[in-house]
């Protein structure tokens, strides 16, 4: 159990992300916006990824981070922030799916 | 994000003060609110919402998606008295997402095969305050009925305008230890924040229950910070 009342700065994502800013780094911020069912990870969760691909944190445990990294890379690109949604795995999207059986909507947008 | 907007929310979050992000998910504006910060209308009701609650959710208003991400300090109990209510206390609260810190300067009491696992400070509690500050985000009990003990710490957690105080102690005992919170400075308004005595009235009995009484006393304080303010709490 975390029981630390302070920030662990080594891996909290909206540290990295306001470093990695400050070291001249594209960075995209990706939320967990909204959940249904069991999620692994609680809305308000982030995951901060550079251009390179480099990320940290997490929105689902690693199920989905895969395909939000891609897309992460998409919006430094383009600055458009964009709504993905992942749902239940089935076969034809068992990469990016969530095999726990829930949704989770995760929201991505560039820092600057 | 604005970048600016990261700043200012990573140095709320570190200096354990509360704080909402509200991003427009249509267009991807997002500002800080503070708490006590005035916001109309629904989007205010429900970011006072997330204050109260801690909970991070999507709400509609004006027309509008906002997305709120509630970033609240982790609450924290500060004992005063490494005593047997304490001891049951410490994992309770522990358990119900509040870590513990216990501060008795008596050896004899304040010792870690006493209290395994807690945060143990046999020091007074002016030199431990020193160095960790109370804050809104931390609840104060005392419960060594020494007021060489408990009144400093009383007084600073009042100071710190902590989200709960409370002291061990018959109304006759509480009586004598608001004259001596008077002498300090502390004000009427503030003394009157007091719980004592201490705890939810359960009827406790024991030590353990005591324990109980005042962990529901500290979470009914906390889930309805800044409502007794608006009278809609008795």
């Amino acid at each position: 159990m975390d029981e630390s009342i302070y920030l662990d700065e080594a891996r909290d994502p909206l540290i990295i992300a306001e470093d990695w800013m400050k070291d001249g780094k594209d960075v995209a911020i990706a939320t967990v916006v909204e959940t249904w069912g069991s999620a692994p990870r609680p809305v308000g969760s982030h995951l901060v990824i550079d251009a390179e691909g480099n990320f940290h944190g997490s929105v689902s445990g690693g199920c989905v981070e895969g395909a939000v990294v891609t897309e992460a890379m998409d919006v430094i690109g383009s600055g458009k922030a964009r709504m993905l949604e992942f749902g239940v795995a089935d076969e034809t999207a068992w990469q990016v799916g969530l095999s726990c059986g829930g949704r989770i909507k995760v929201y991505v947008e560039r820092l600057g | 994000m604005d970048p600016y907007v990261l700043k200012t929310l990573n140095e709320e979050r570190r200096a354990r003060r509360a704080a909402v992000l509200v991003t427009d998910l249509g267009d991807g504006r997002d500002r800080i609110v503070r708490e006590g910060d005035h916001v109309a209308g629904d989007l205010g009701a429900a970011i006072a919402n997330a204050f109260r609650t801690g909970n991070s959710q999507s709400v509609e208003a004006e027309g509008r998606t906002f997305f709120l991400n509630a970033h609240l300090p982790r609450p924290r109990l500060v004992v005063i008295g490494a005593v047997h209510i304490s001891q049951a206390l410490a994992p309770m609260a522990r358990i119900a997402g509040y870590p513990v810190e216990i501060i008795d300067p008596r050896t004899a009491f304040a010792t870690p095969e006493r209290f395994p696992d807690v945060a143990l400070h046999a020091e007074w509690p002016q030199d431990v305050l020193k160095r960790a500050p109370l804050d809104s985000y931390t609840a104060l009990a005392a419960v060594t009925h020494d007021p060489k003990i408990d009144d400093f710490a009383l007084k600073a957690a009042l100071d710190a305008q902590c989200f709960y105080v409370g002291a061990l102690g018959s109304r006759k005992t509480h009586a004598k230890r608001v004259e001596r919170l008077l002498a300090l400075g502390a004000g009427a308004d503030q003394i009157a924040r007091i719980h004592a005595p201490i705890g939810l009235d359960i009827g406790a009995a024991s030590p353990a229950e005591i324990a109980v009484a005042v962990l529901a006393q500290t979470i009914h304080a906390f889930r309805s910070r800044g409502l007794e303010a608006k009278g809609a709490v008795a």
